[in-house]
């Protein structure tokens, strides 16, 4: 085991899958500055320029070019600097990327994966706090994770890499270097589609994804400390949603709070919550309690705390619950 | 800044250059031509009596598809759109396929393995960015494979013209780029797209060869696109041929093209006909016969036919199918909307 931090933890996935040649890095500054978080640092210089590849400022044109080299038999892994620079880009990965397995009927594929810096809190500029991950969890024949740790960031990266369809892959930009964690040395993968029970907990279930996690995790040691106990649960894959681990906890607790930092309507959890209503219903104590941005533009440095869900929040969702 | 087409066949098909290929060559060809023509009014009537889905006719426009893709070898990529079944069909991807899409049927998307034409692209100027992509796999893989793609005049209208052109013109990826500029995108002429003198002079901005060609020339087209084909080849980079041709019918079946334009400016290109001037070539060579060119459009009426009728017979897909290539694995959202459409569907 070794201590790493979550850009840590992504850049030695990268080494790694970078040893098998059909293994492309490409996007804006990925190779000679290692990107604008430094993700990819010094993985040009180890794997080539041919490997891992300074694009021109385009991200329609990278992704739609990473499409053409997956169809044609590589496996690229494209970065978008920013979430919200990822919308030029929506086209190609709606049009293109999550169709052309069903448009050639298992023909032609496109085995890649799109890493994008995603969500607000560390006081950028407009457009670089965005968390629009709803758009992608609703496009069809995508998979969409969301990491929260550094062993699921090594595990999930690589494990996105080998899979055989596209994924898009959201790294919260505020817990890059700010959570630290053991990784295990020898090679491993964190399957996608399955959510990790964080926390057991027996009165109200809390589900997040991303850099939301470390938030719910001060909560849940809060409430703990006024006798609420609460079970956490990482969804790590947003699409598909690993709906069983959810339905069978909230059918335990009887209460759920979910929270996500994206703007409230049609986010991912109305779907969550759609889900529990469908299949847990009857054991539901209290009404499900949401916690998330609000549906404004994400306020600029002075005031986005305004915006992010605080753990002052996600602890009174959780009171609330327990009134019901 | 301007560029002279290139012609080698005059309209009276009489040779004003040297060909690049030779006469036995020539003959191949111009059968490809007169199948596609065959295929191309077959199924526009089989539209109109209900059979196909939207049909965007490629009438006038086959000499620059078949002459694109006469250079290219099996294992070189084809990535075009909708309105070009003849190149499609000249690379490989069977009638059945093509008609099969026409049809609406996903079925048709899949060619044979070992074809390398994507499905047509449907949305405009998306698609050229994905021959880059291809071809700079095959760099990366160090083949000599290329990849060539077929847009129109409307297309380099989109931002993603420029993005695929600077993409390839930077790393010099062994791209092909023809634009059959047909004059029309749906209603508006090539004048309301670009204020430029031609599109191939676009080329010069990305530091890559452009070439202006007579699209309705099949030789002319056979010659630029073997040029820029073996330019790619050999490493040399990227290139753009504007086919300089138009577009005979409507931009679809479900467009009236009388509300925009002249009968008279489309007369004007009836004599400059990219089949007639063949025709005329061989037939001045001695390779061509009235019994010949029946034949050839009877086998393609009939192969159009045929695959109208494996088509048809062939059952709908039922609700399983359409989840069945969504993932190389279906997911366990899926799954569970393949049962929910089952308990509907039997109510």
């Amino acid at each position: 085991m070794t201590e790493l931090n979550v850009a840590q933890a992504l850049n030695a996935a990268l080494d790694e899958a970078l040893a098998a040649p059909e293994v492309v890095v490409l996007g804006e500054d990925v190779g000679r500055t290692g990107g604008v978080f430094r993700i990819t640092d010094g993985l040009q210089e180890r794997h080539g320029s041919d490997r891992v590849i300074d694009t021109p400022v385009a991200e329609s044109g990278i992704i739609g070019a990473a499409f053409g080299m997956a169809v044609a038999g590589l496996r690229p892994v494209a970065e978008l600097q920013f979430m919200g620079f990822s919308y030029p880009a929506v086209d190609q990965v709606i049009s293109h990327v999550g169709r052309i397995r069903n448009r050639s009927q298992h023909r032609f594929t496109a085995p890649m994966v799109i890493r994008i810096p995603y969500g607000a809190g560390i006081g950028a500029a407009e457009h670089h706090m965005e968390s629009a991950e709803a758009i992608y969890a609703h496009t069809p024949g995508i998979k969409v994770v969301a990491v929260s740790n550094p062993r699921d960031a090594k595990g999930l990266l690589l494990a996105a890499i080998d899979d055989p369809d596209p994924v898009i892959f959201l790294e919260p930009i505020r817990i890059y270097r700010a959570v630290k964690g053991e990784v295990p040395d020898e090679p491993y993968r964190v399957p996608l589609g399955v959510a990790a029970i964080e926390r057991e907990g027996t009165d109200v279930t809390m589900i997040a994804y991303g850099a939301m996690m470390r938030e719910v995790r001060a909560a849940a040691d809060e409430l703990a400390g006024v006798g609420i106990s609460a079970e956490v649960i990482d969804l790590r894959t947003l699409d598909p949603i690993d709906g069983e681990a959810i339905v069978d906890s909230v059918r335990a607790t009887g209460r759920a709070v979910v929270v996500q930092e994206a703007h409230r309507t049609a986010g991912l959890a109305a779907e969550i919550i759609a889900q529990i209503q469908e299949k847990a219903l009857y054991s539901l104590l209290a009404p499900v309690e949401r916690v998330t941005g609000w549906d404004t533009v994400v306020p600029l440095r002075r005031a986005e705390h305004h915006y992010v869900p605080t753990v002052a929040r996600i602890t009174a969702a959780a009171r609330r619950t327990m009134e019901g | 800044m301007s560029l002279e087409p290139l012609h080698i066949l005059g309209p009276d098909g009489v040779l004003v250059a040297d060909p690049p290929v030779p006469m036995d060559r020539t003959r191949e060809l111009y059968a490809q031509m007169v199948t596609a023509r065959g295929y191309d009014r077959k199924a526009s009537a089989m539209q109109r009596q209900g059979r196909l889905a939207t049909y965007a006719q490629f009438e006038g426009q086959e000499a620059c598809q078949i002459g694109a893709v006469a250079p290219l070898r099996p294992a070189d990529w084809l990535v075009a759109t909708y309105r070009d079944a003849a190149a499609m069909w000249a690379h490989g991807y069977p009638w059945l396929n093509l008609v099969l899409g026409r049809t609406g049927d996903e079925r048709g998307g899949r060619p044979p393995e070992g074809v390398r034409v994507l499905p047509p692209s449907i949305t405009v100027g998306g698609h050229m960015i994905h021959a880059v992509g291809i071809a700079w796999a095959e760099q990366i893989k160090a083949t000599d494979a290329v990849a060539l793609t077929l847009f129109g005049d409307g297309a380099t209208s989109e931002g993603d013209f420029h993005e695929a052109m600077n993409f390839a013109g930077v790393y010099r990826i062994p791209t092909v780029f023809v634009c059959q500029n047909n004059g029309w995108a749906i209603s508006m002429p090539r004048e309301r797209q670009t204020a430029s003198d031609t599109i191939a002079q676009k080329a010069d901005a990305y530091g890559m060869p452009g070439m202006l060609v007579d699209g309705n020339d099949l030789l002319a087209v056979v010659a630029a696109t073997a040029e820029a084909v073996d330019r790619a080849r050999r490493g040399d980079g990227p290139t753009l041929i504007e086919a300089l041709t138009y577009r005979m019918g409507p931009h679809t079946t479900t467009d009236d093209a009388r509300r925009y334009r002249h009968d008279d400016d489309v007369a004007e290109w009836h004599p400059r006909d990219p089949l007639e001037r063949v025709r005329r070539y061989l037939e001045a060579a001695g390779r061509w016969d009235a019994a010949w060119q029946s034949e050839l459009e009877e086998a393609a009426a009939e192969a159009v036919e045929d695959a109208v009728a494996t088509a048809e017979g062939m059952p709908a897909f039922t609700s399983d199918e359409i989840f069945a290539a969504m993932y190389e694995t279906p997911t366990m959202a899926l799954l569970e909307q393949q049962r929910l459409a089952h308990r509907d569907e039997s109510r």
